[in-house]
């Protein structure tokens, strides 16, 4: 059983239940995958798949990538990851993964890129709540107190303060698939997944289901 | 615009039956409710005074006065638990959202009938002849 596929988030909607419940989910392009390259314990220090997604028209490509591409029989592809485990045994270069690989119910772990908020203040990015606005508190959107003085004459690390907000490799965890639509290689997963859409997500098998 | 593909999704998902009918119309709907083990059908008549969203997500909103005090209630339009919609009566009105009625008891709180004229389709097929002289 492969570990994972690759996708690009297209975005959210909503689907009912048989009760009418409404069902938050989002919609993923999901594969089909080609088989880049194989990593095994003898030649690479451990066992892994490379595959690929979206494709890639030739002259955007570069030699050396040309090659390797060339190497697996692939067309070439905008997307490239690896998946590491054991079981990547089954599958062999040249292969393509596509949306079959799950079904309804399976649990699964997105991995993408959080949208960038760029250079944001405690408040959006930690959460902080503001000071009083009135009452001469003059303490409004500050990060407040960095630490102790002479001891321990340093801020702790992690001491939350302004800085880059998003952008950021995030996996969401243990996300059930409502559907798997091989046809046109659409995955729908219930709730949100990191990222803006269009954005590329990595898709991995989650933890077992209980 | 809505995503192709989500509205590709969506599509069997969404209701053929629903009436054509805007803010300020009086609908009547059947909504399913579950007790327990048992379900039955609850009506509920009033003027709606919203109706946002497209596709799978559109949704209204329904105000009716029940027992002297005001009552809102907002609808996925396209979930299987409202089980029909019929409109009862057309208003006139001039805005998209009537949070004005809010405001209002009584007989300020009414509206006038609007005629029913054939409003979706019938402006589309009066600018294709203008489209293909052009």
């Amino acid at each position: 059983m492969p570990l994972g596929l690759l996708g690009k988030k297209i975005g959210m909607t909503q689907l009912f239940d048989d009760k009418g419940a409404i069902i938050p989910v989002t919609l993923v392009e999901a594969g089909p995958c080609p088989v880049i390259q194989k990593r095994t314990e003898e030649s690479d220090g451990y066992n892994a798949v490379q595959i690929g997604f979206d494709a890639k028209p030739e002259r955007l490509v570069n030699k050396p990538a040309a090659g390797h591409f060339k190497k697996a029989g692939a067309s070439p592809v905008r997307y490239v990851r690896e998946f590491r485990g054991e079981e990547t045994t089954g599958i062999n270069v040249g292969e393509s993964l596509s949306v079959t690989i799950f079904e309804a119910g399976d649990l699964v772990d997105v991995v993408g890129t959080t949208k960038g908020r760029g250079f944001t203040s405690v408040r959006k990015r930690h959460g902080s709540k503001p000071g009083p606005k009135s009452h001469g508190s003059m303490y409004h959107n500050r990060p407040g107190s960095n630490g102790g003085s002479s001891q321990p004459a340093r801020t702790f690390p992690g001491k939350p303060l302004a800085g880059q907000h998003g952008s950021l490799r995030v996996t969401a965890k243990n996300l059930q698939v409502v559907r798997a639509d091989a046809e046109k290689n659409i995955l729908i997963i219930k709730g949100s997944i990191p990222g803006a859409n269009g954005g590329y997500v990595m898709i991995r098998k989650g933890a077992a289901k209980k | 615009m809505i995503n192709k593909k989500i509205a590709d999704v969506e599509a069997p998902h969404l209701k053929s039956n629903i009436p054509n009918f805007r803010p300020g119309d009086t609908v009547r709907l059947s909504v399913r409710i579950v007790e327990g083990d048992k379900e039955r059908l609850q009506g509920y008549e009033g003027v709606v005074i919203k109706r946002r969203g497209s596709g799978i997500r559109e949704t209204i909103t329904v105000r009716r006065i029940s027992f002297g005090v005001g009552m809102e209630r907002t609808f996925q339009l396209h979930s299987p638990r409202i089980e029909e919609i019929s409109v009862v009566r057309l208003g006139k009105v001039r805005r998209a959202k009537l949070y004005y009625l809010r405001e209002l008891r009584g007989k300020k709180a009414r509206l006038s009938e609007r005629k029913a004229v054939e409003t979706a389709a019938a402006p589309a097929v009066k600018n294709e002849p203008v489209g293909a002289s052009s």
